[in-house]
């Protein structure tokens, strides 16, 4: 047990250092991250996979996650480098940025407590996927080029 | 006078004439137009999978912030050419279309001919709304009439020379405007038929996603091929299956329920949320029915695989 509490400390620390080293690769791990998550709300959305509630709470969970720890990922120094595909406009617009960041944390929140079945997990997730993620993506993610 | 001087004027002058002639703005008369109840819904499918909004409605701070009833114009559309303003086509009477007879409206989609018999010039994507079916057109302009009036005219377009002077674009039009309504293949589906009308047609997808020549045409062979955005933002992909089935770094292959589900919501299949301009366009697909977006699937996903430029390699 003592154990275990060590690691999992030890991976905390390590990760938020690698947080403060490198925040566009943290920042691009948490988005890939939810996307992962996107994929398999889509497959359940579709039919294609079964519905599952233990993924249901995976899924919102790593949203709040994001949500929550992209915000200091942005630091003034972390405009380019890494493969970023932030926006300039996010340092031009911080304010409104980590405002959607919020909503999205919310939002994912909201939808954790109130998805019963198959038809409220579509309108929850659903809604995110275009409200939080792709209006946030249409402003503040440079088009791939 | 010398008789090859006198010559050489005299083929010059008929030369001009000529030019004159072939590019005489087409019209569509009134004649033309049997009688005729407009289908004020289907006019509004058409609104949306033509995407009449997203370039005439006037702009807001945001984009989910714009509404679409009031085409006010005044969007900045940036080109090679200079930049375009788009015009007013709410049913004002003053600075919008409401004036504009039926056969004015369908002159515009079919011909890219104003009513004052100028030529438009084909950032109004008539190299693909000619292809609508004549009842379509109607039914969309009986639908823009039931829309607010809004009055304010846009400014003119900012355009370098010689690409201001209107009458050229009668010669574009000889080279690059065929002028044919869509027919539909009796060898395929009527879903099929119905996608490959939708996109070809109102949709005007290849007006966005196919490489242009110098002159701005569309280079035929490479439909749907991918090219840099005509507005000179980005890159635009290949929806052949040549790009589809080799889709991102990941080589992630679209399925046609993939294409339908992404029209519906933005997602694609990495999970991830459209942005950019094909964010614009989800906002009108999303407003079809699920048998329209299956269709569009489907012919997308009959497209013949072709390469297309290729896209500049990432910064950074």
């Amino acid at each position: 047990m003592f154990r275990t509490v060590v690691v999992t400390a030890m991976a905390f620390a390590v990760s938020a250092a690698i947080a403060q080293q490198d925040p566009i690769a943290a920042r691009k791990a948490l988005m890939k991250a939810n996307g992962d998550q996107a994929k398999i709300g889509a497959a359940m959305m579709k039919g294609e996979a079964p519905f599952d509630m233990a993924a249901v709470h995976k899924i919102f969970a790593t949203f709040q996650e994001a949500a929550t720890k992209a915000p200091a990922l942005f630091p003034d120094d972390s405009k380019t480098g890494g493969k970023t595909a932030a926006d300039p406009k996010i340092w031009q617009n911080k304010d409104d940025f980590n405002a959607r960041l919020a909503k999205l944390g919310a939002d994912a929140k909201a939808a954790d407590a109130s998805v019963t079945d198959l038809a409220s997990f579509k309108a929850a997730f659903g809604g995110i996927g275009k409200n939080d993620c792709g209006s946030c993506h249409e402003k503040y993610r440079v088009k791939k080029s | 006078m010398r008789k090859v001087t006198l010559l050489a004027a005299v083929v010059a002058v008929a030369a001009i004439v000529l030019a004159y002639v072939l590019t005489v703005p087409e019209v569509v008369p009134a004649s033309a137009l049997p009688a005729y109840t407009p289908n004020i819904e289907n006019g509004r499918t058409m609104f949306d999978i033509g995407g009449c909004a997203s370039c005439h409605a006037t702009p807001a701070k945001e984009p989910d912030q714009v509404d679409r009833t009031r085409l006010g114009g005044g969007l900045a559309l940036p080109s090679p050419f200079g930049t375009f303003y788009v015009p007013n086509i709410s049913p004002d009477p003053a600075d919008g279309i409401g004036k504009w007879s039926e056969a004015n409206f369908v002159t515009a989609l079919a011909k890219g001919t104003s009513p004052g018999n100028k030529h438009l010039f084909p950032a109004f994507p008539y190299t693909s709304y000619q292809r609508m079916g004549l009842s379509d057109v109607r039914d969309l302009f009986a639908y823009i009439k039931t829309l607010p009036p809004v009055s304010g005219r846009a400014r003119a377009h900012e355009l370098k020379f010689p690409f201001n002077i209107r009458r050229l674009v009668g010669a574009w039009k000889l080279l690059f405007l065929h002028g044919a309504r869509f027919t539909p293949d009796a060898s395929k589906s009527a879903q099929w038929n119905r996608g490959a009308y939708l996109v070809n047609g109102p949709g005007h997808c290849a007006e966005c996603h196919s490489p242009r020549n110098f002159l701005g045409a569309i280079i035929d062979g490479q439909r749907f091929a991918g090219g840099p955005s005509p507005d000179g933002k980005g890159f635009v992909p290949n929806i052949t299956p040549a790009g589809l089935q080799h889709w991102s770094s990941d080589d992630v292959a679209w399925s046609e329920k993939d294409i339908a589900s992404y029209l519906a919501d933005g997602m694609n299949p990495a999970g991830d949320y459209a942005g950019g301009a094909m964010a614009e366009v989800i906002r009108n697909t999303a407003l079809l029915s699920d048998a329209d977006r299956a269709a569009i699937a489907a012919y997308i996903a009959s497209l013949p695989p072709r390469q297309g430029p290729k896209p500049p390699p990432k910064k950074n």
